[in-house]
């Protein structure tokens, strides 16, 4: 823990990508103020057929997937004692609890009545999923608060609730990894209910699992990514001795994934329906392909995942076969029995994209003011940079 | 088993009597739509020569009850699937699982409810029919209990061979509903889901819930063992180099 530092980042100044933020957050808060006077009809391509858009299908569903890196890591550190990876520890759980954050707040534009988001804990229906998606979205994204508040609390110089946290990191670590497998798998569970509407290449009786291995699979792509963006933000080095290995853990999953699809298309007998240019099978196409047999295969290369360029391009392709899969499940997949194609609206596509920036802003911020990152690969730029 | 409607197909006129009397008896705004939406409840459009009455079916184990995270969907002993607009919060879950499409969304408020069919469970509480039922001028909607209904649907069919398709829609369609239907042409051909299991699809998802307890058991007790494992071989490890050259102590 004491091998972390800030990181200071290229001179800020103003220009073209500043330029687009501001914009963006701009059209943003126009979009809100709408959402707010007018309904969602006013702003979205909702409809009485297609009551669930991007908001969902992107916000909710992969911001909720793209934090399993944080269960991921603090389970192989914390239970498997692999300790060599805890450097890299602290900036996914800050990932992780800006998806949930991110998610809370795409929440806040999705439901129709936001203000009643506390009926979930008054009102209970355990026969619902979406009930049991509540609980672990509250439950951990506290818990992932409480295991990043050691680092804020350093900061101010509080070391005793620090220290208390540290001695209970075991317990909270089960608990986040517990309520981590509910709430993956619980998101795939949301679609058993649809038997008739969900496409069979989507739908099976193991929706709950193959959301849970996928999350695990796209998790670990996640870290890879976000230490290859902020390495390029902050002039660092990638940590390929702590990636190359994970990126290992992550073929595993990707692998265990991509034959648990096929066994269910098998089961659902839709292997017709891959090949027969229909719109379904055209996007299961690109999705497996791209988002798992691809990676699986780059990856599998050990002079391949070796290679930062190599191991950050097989890592972005799980990341977009995750994504991919996710929009296939709630979109795609859920269009012919729904009679209608869903295309999000721009005010949509405003909220989601805004949301995104602001997290990756929240990011950067964070990573300048506590120490989050590895000390080791920032001296060595800036040694270089001295001798340069 | 509770109260239900047999709506026949073949009787009905398409005068629309019911849906006026729907909009009138739930205070709903506008006139009558082409589909059922948040303020229409219930339709009647004509298809393949019939007139195809929709509405809510009122399943016996609704799927919108079973995935209300919030419980504002329940099913009365006395047949409707009511619904509470002050419980809801507007997740939508209920339109996504619905296998018959439902429940709508009043997607033009800025505070916006579910809108569907409740069975006039006001009225049925004051021994009245519902008002579609009440206000049909050809008889092809009635209101009762919902196995004399079957047994009403059992008896046209057989005392008229050919005049209707063997199959009362409703009896086993998503685990059956109290709302039953019987046409002489089929169900398919009207826009009907033909394609629903005839158990409940709300089972599908219980039988993974309700296995959460035992989940949690296991798995945290699988956690804590793993590093526990971990934890005493480090333990191990590092006694063995302090002790190194006195042997094992076991």
């Amino acid at each position: 823990m004491n091998a972390t530092a800030t990181l200071t980042p290229r001179r800020f100044r103003p220009g073209f990508w500043t330029a687009v933020f501001v914009l963006l957050f701009l059209a943003f808060c126009a979009v809100t103020v709408l959402r707010f006077t007018k309904g969602l009809g006013a702003v979205t391509h909702l409809s009485d057929r297609f009551p669930w858009g991007i908001w969902i299908g992107f916000d909710l569903l992969c911001g909720v997937g793209l934090a399993a890196g944080a269960f991921t890591l603090t389970a192989v550190v914390h239970l498997f004692n692999l300790k060599r990876f805890e450097p890299i520890v602290r900036p996914t759980i800050l990932t992780g609890f800006l998806g949930y954050a991110f998610v809370i707040v795409a929440l806040m534009f999705d439901l129709g009545q936001p203000w009643r988001i506390w009926h979930a804990i008054v009102y209970w229906n355990t026969h619902s999923v979406m009930f049991e998606v509540a609980w672990c979205v509250m439950l951990y994204t506290t818990v992932l608060a409480v295991e990043f508040s050691p680092v804020v609390f350093e900061y101010f110089g509080l070391h005793a609730p620090a220290r208390i946290i540290h001695r209970l990191i075991t317990p909270l670590v089960i608990l986040g990894v517990l309520l981590s497998t509910l709430h993956q798998s619980s998101l795939g569970s949301l679609y058993l209910i649809v038997p008739s509407k969900l496409h069979p290449l989507w739908y099976s009786p193991m929706l709950p699992l193959h959301f849970y291995i996928s999350a695990i699979g796209a998790g670990i792509g996640m870290v890879i990514l976000e230490s290859y963006l902020s390495g390029r933000a902050f002039h660092r080095h990638l940590e390929m001795d702590l990636l190359e290995p994970i990126a290992r853990g992550m073929v595993v999953a990707l692998g265990i994934y991509g034959l648990m699809r096929l066994q269910a298309i098998h089961r659902n007998h839709a292997f017709g329906s891959i090949f027969n240019f229909s719109y379904e099978g055209q996007m299961f196409l690109i999705e497996f392909t791209l988002g798992v047999i691809l990676p699986v295969a780059l990856m599998s290369i050990r002079r391949l995942r070796s290679d930062p360029n190599w191991l950050v391009g097989g890592a972005f392709l799980a990341v977009l076969g995750f994504v991919m899969n996710r929009l296939n499940v709630s979109i795609t997949g859920m269009e012919a029995a729904s009679g209608v194609r869903y295309i999000p609206s721009l005010m949509e596509i405003i909220v989601s994209v805004g949301l995104v920036a602001t997290g990756m802003a929240v990011f950067a911020f964070a990573v300048r003011t506590f120490p989050i990152f590895p000390d080791g690969p920032v001296s060595q730029s800036k040694e270089l940079e001295e001798g340069a | 088993m509770g109260m239900g409607l047999l709506i026949d197909f073949t009787r009905c006129i398409g005068c629309g009597a019911c849906s006026s009397a729907c909009k009138e008896q739930n205070k709903l705004p506008g006139k009558v739509e082409e589909v059922l939406t948040a303020y229409t409840w219930t339709t009647v459009q004509p298809r393949e020569g019939l007139n195809v009455r929709s509405l809510c079916m009122h399943c016996e184990v609704p799927t919108c009850a079973s995935v209300c995270p919030v419980a504002a969907l329940t099913k009365t002993a006395a047949g409707p699937v009511v619904y509470d607009g002050e419980r809801c919060m507007g997740c939508r879950y209920c339109m996504m699982a619905c296998p018959f499409q439902i429940p709508k969304y009043q997607w033009d408020r800025p505070i916006p409810v579910i809108g569907k069919c409740i069975l006039c469970a006001g009225r049925l509480k004051e021994g009245k029919p519902t008002a579609c039922a009440e206000v049909c001028p050809a008889d092809a909607t009635t209101f009762g209990k919902k196995e004399d209904l079957i047994w009403e649907a059992r008896t046209r069919i057989r005392s008229k061979p050919g005049a209707y398709v063997d199959h009362i829609y409703g009896l086993e369609e998503a685990g059956g509903t109290s709302v039953i239907m019987i046409s002489n042409v089929p169900f398919d051909k009207l826009g009907m889901k033909t394609n629903l299991p005839a158990d409940p699809p709300a089972m599908r998802t219980w039988q993974v819930l309700s296995n959460i307890p035992d989940f949690i058991a296991v798995w945290a007790v699988c956690l804590y063992g793993v590093h526990w494992i971990t934890a005493r071989r480090e333990d191990v490890a590092k006694a063995e180099n302090h002790q190194h050259g006195r042997g094992d102590r076991s």
